[in-house]
């Protein structure tokens, strides 16, 4: 059984460093007799400050000390609960780091994570010479509002509560319970948010002409109340983390590799490109197309290009074919360029155009096509893909481009096909590809 | 041999993996959004944390604090948010956090062409924070270098305490290709030297200004302090100018007197070869392709493909610099490595930069053609 620690605090590098009459130095203190009551081990323990008068005080404790920068000691003290859920994280930050890091401020009390703040609430930037915060209140004299400020001052306690936060509580420097409430908000499993008011004796007490007892009056004229604001737990969010994950645990699913079983036709590098609209299943046809390429002993690349929406708009697939490794990964003149649909024609035009006669480009025969040099095969893609299922049209197209252009034997696409896809896909693209390499076969008959 | 078709972005992911990483926090942004995707299919399978933080600033927030609890972290952004990222990559130095950083680059400035590649942050990377110490900076021309430099990076991060970049480019984060991770060699992963049991701490401390302090998780069994502020050997504030300039001598010391241990290098060093091209990232397969086309057609053509950016490869590329009359730099920027190699290059060498910064990739006849070889 460890001694009872009677403070967590040390002398070894003097006393507390803060302005005579500073309300942060009754705050620290009532942070340690808080500690002293919840005699936690202080190897468990971090005391995370932010950029400001209160961020002096993490290293008097004998506790793990972190100081980190203006505004984002929350999200530190997320890093170290998340990565180790037994710590008891404290936040020590001023008013002014919940201007800057408003979002976090926000964003912790949404995610509940189980971290404790404590806002050293002093209406002013003490450090940088009294200017005004996000909690000074209207009419208040600083730095930077000589003339009162015109700006409202920040609940914190409403905004935190109203983004989530499962306990609140605002109180004074000179509250006698507030070391209490300071180990209530400790034990509290979730974000625990303290709002405490007090002094700045070097620049906002003195132009205010505020009295110690004048921060109670205070709340009162703006209307924010005292007390414990809010008490309704909800799962922590590390907790409830590793709870979904546990039970969702599973092993990676890595996907069938991919081997080299079959030969090909190919002497060089050689671009493809696939044009047509989203929703038609064109980048993955194109994969599954690239990847027999790979089980026929090919190397490959594939890029894939469409507007940042869904489901609409051209959807244009870049696939290199190699019997060596690729460098160069454009295609600066196609060998095959097939496209199945408007959208695809639209965006592809002027790539269409300079097509190189030896190139061939596969059609959809609906298409209204510009001149090049290419051979052009029409076939009616979009009818052939209609009597199967409508996604099928990037498999069909594809299946009579392999068949005319013989690249790799139509077996490395059905094996492609059937190891990468789920059985009920494979079965409806196996068809699919089938219907696509008889298209050619049929016009022929 | 299993072969599979993997963009560099999922690549990355198994690299980290590969690494042990169990922390990732990131934020979407295209084209590295996919990263984040992967870390949160794989990583909490395996137990560890994968989270999308509110802004970019909280993502690496996050990471420092759970690297400082002794989690092996890695988050990823694009340009846009290494900028977000800035105040904290100082930290980090500062701090001596290990931690990888990703920047899958896309075309800027600002927004910029979100969805297309570009390498316009090689200096942004190197001088990223205030203050400019060195970070150390990979750069990966393939996919399965993405993977095998994500390794790199972490073990670098653990043996020197730093934050280590992976710089990378939508032209290899988007880009699938044929590729088998498991025949890629890699070394064992490195684990941060921790201070043995029992032994008094001090979390900057160093015997001489290269040595790398060993290190005590946050919530470990020794106390730890960690600060933003300018510190001594036990991370208490200082203001004494020569303690500030011996704590700045170590962060500078352990990454530089590291520089050829970290030097990854490609090399193809032709016998009598008068033109060096000089090359990293995707732009070295183009270099590449052009140096071969050019010996096709008798012109000798060295080329050098640097892996590591930072701290720059000095006697790798001094060395490969030897009997060489021209040197040919293709970025896609506007001429930024290209001042590493001038500041190196004795007088006298003509050195050409191809650059190019309309989101396509420098072909090899753009090589040849403005580098003269043809």
């Amino acid at each position: 059984m460890n001694a009872v620690l009677e403070t967590f605090l040390t002398d070894e590098i003097g006393p507390l460093p803060f302005c005579p009459g500073c309300g942060h130095d009754r705050l620290i203190k009532a942070l340690d007799q808080a500690l002293v009551k919840l005699q936690p081990d202080p190897k468990k323990v971090v005391i995370v400050t932010d950029i400001g008068c209160i961020g002096l005080a993490d290293r008097y404790f004998t506790t793990h000390a972190f100081h980190g920068l203006h505004g984002r000691s929350i999200t530190y003290a997320c890093g170290l609960k998340l990565a180790r859920p037994e710590l008891t994280v404290i936040v020590l930050k001023g008013d002014g780091g919940c201007g800057i890091g408003g979002a976090h401020l926000l964003n912790v009390a949404r995610r509940n994570i189980g971290i404790t703040l404590i806002v050293a609430n002093n209406f002013n930037y003490g450090m940088t010479g009294g200017q005004h915060s996000v909690t000074t209140p209207t009419d208040g004299l600083t730095a930077t509002t000589p003339q009162g400020n015109i700006e409202g001052a920040m609940d914190l306690c409403a905004t935190t509560i109203a983004a989530g936060a499962p306990w609140a509580y605002r109180g004074t420097g000179f509250d006698r319970d507030l070391a209490d409430r300071i180990a209530d908000a400790i034990r509290q499993p979730g974000f625990a948010m303290l709002d405490i008011w007090d002094m700045c004796t070097a620049y906002y007490l003195p132009r205010n002409q505020l009295k110690k007892k004048d921060l109670s009056g205070m709340m009162e004229r703006l209307g924010l109340p005292a007390g414990l604001l809010a008490d309704k737990q909800r799962p922590e969010y590390g907790e409830q983390y590793r709870k979904i994950h546990a039970q969702a645990k599973q092993a990676v699913r890595r996907r069938p590799g991919i081997s080299a079983k079959y030969g090909h036709a190919l002497n060089q590098q050689t671009g493809i490109v696939i044009a047509g609209s989203a929703g038609q299943k064109i980048r993955s046809a194109a994969a599954l197309f690239a990847q027999a390429g790979m089980f026929a002993n090919l190397e490959a690349t594939q890029k894939d290009d469409y507007p940042i929406t869904v489901m609409t708009g051209h959807s244009i697939t870049e696939i290199i074919l190699s019997p060596e490794r690729i460098d160069y990964t454009a295609i600066d003149s196609p060998g095959y360029f097939v496209v199945v649909s408007e959208d695809g024609l639209q965006k592809s035009k002027a790539l269409i155009k300079a097509l190189a006669s030896g190139a061939t480009l596969y059609a959809e025969e609906s298409l209204d096509l510009p001149e090049t040099d290419a051979r052009v095969v029409r076939l009616p893609i979009v009818a052939t893909a209609k009597k199967i299922n409508r996604l099928s049209i990037g498999i069909v197209a594809l299946g009579a481009m392999l068949a005319d252009s013989g690249l790799f034997p139509m077996d490395a696409f059905k094996e492609s096909i059937s190891t990468l896809q789920k059985k009920v896909i494979a079965e409806v693209n196996l068809q699919a590809l089938d219907a696509g390499a008889r298209i050619l076969q049929s016009e022929c008959d | 041999m299993a072969l599979e078709f993997l963009e560099g972005n999922e690549a990355i992911a198994r690299g980290a993996m590969k690494a042990n990483c169990n922390f990732f926090a990131g934020y979407p942004i295209t084209p590295s959004s996919s990263i984040l995707q992967h870390m949160l299919d794989l990583l909490p399978r395996d137990g560890g944390i994968a989270v999308q933080a509110e802004d970019e600033i909280a993502s690496i927030g996050f990471c420092i604090g759970a690297a400082m609890a002794g989690s092996k972290v890695l988050t990823a952004t694009s340009g846009p948010g290494i900028s977000l990222y800035s105040e904290n990559i100082g930290l980090a130095i500062i701090g001596e956090t290990p931690m990888v950083i990703v920047n899958v680059q896309r075309q800027g400035p600002a927004t910029g062409s979100a969805t297309k590649g570009a390498e316009g942050d090689i200096q942004f990377t190197r001088w990223c924070t205030s203050g400019g110490l060195p970070v150390i900076v990979l750069s990966p021309a393939t996919v399965g270098e993405a993977y095998e430099l994500t390794f790199h990076a972490f073990n670098l991060s653990e043996r020197y305490r730093v934050p280590v970049f992976l710089l990378t480019n939508k032209e290899i984060g988007l880009t699938r290709e044929s590729v088998d991770l498991d025949a890629i060699e890699l070394p064992s992963p490195v684990e941060r030297k921790r201070v043995a049991m029992g032994e008094e701490y001090l979390p900057h401390d160093f015997d001489y200004p290269s040595a790398v302090p060993a290190f005590a998780d946050f919530g470990g069994e020794h106390i730890t302090r960690f600060t933003t502020s300018t510190h001594d050997k036990a991370a208490f504030l200082a203001t004494s100018p020569p303690l500030i300039q011996e704590m700045i001598d170590h962060y500078t010391a352990k990454v530089d007197a590291a520089a050829d241990e970290l030097a990854l290098v490609k090399q193809h060093l032709e016998d009598g070869a008068e033109t060096l091209i000089v090359s990293y990232g995707i732009t070295s397969r183009s270099a590449a392709v052009a140096a071969r086309e050019a010996r096709a057609i008798g012109v000798k053509v060295s080329t050098l493909c640097l892996q590591t950016l930072y701290p720059v490869p000095r006697t790798a590329l001094i060395s490969a610099m030897n009997g060489i009359s021209k040197i040919i730099v293709p970025e896609m920027n506007m001429g930024q490595y290209i001042l590493e190699v001038e500041r190196l290059a004795p007088a006298g060498i003509e050195i050409i930069g191809v650059n190019k910064m309309d989101t396509t990739l420098i072909s090899p006849d753009e090589i040849l053609e403005q580098g003269g070889l043809r």
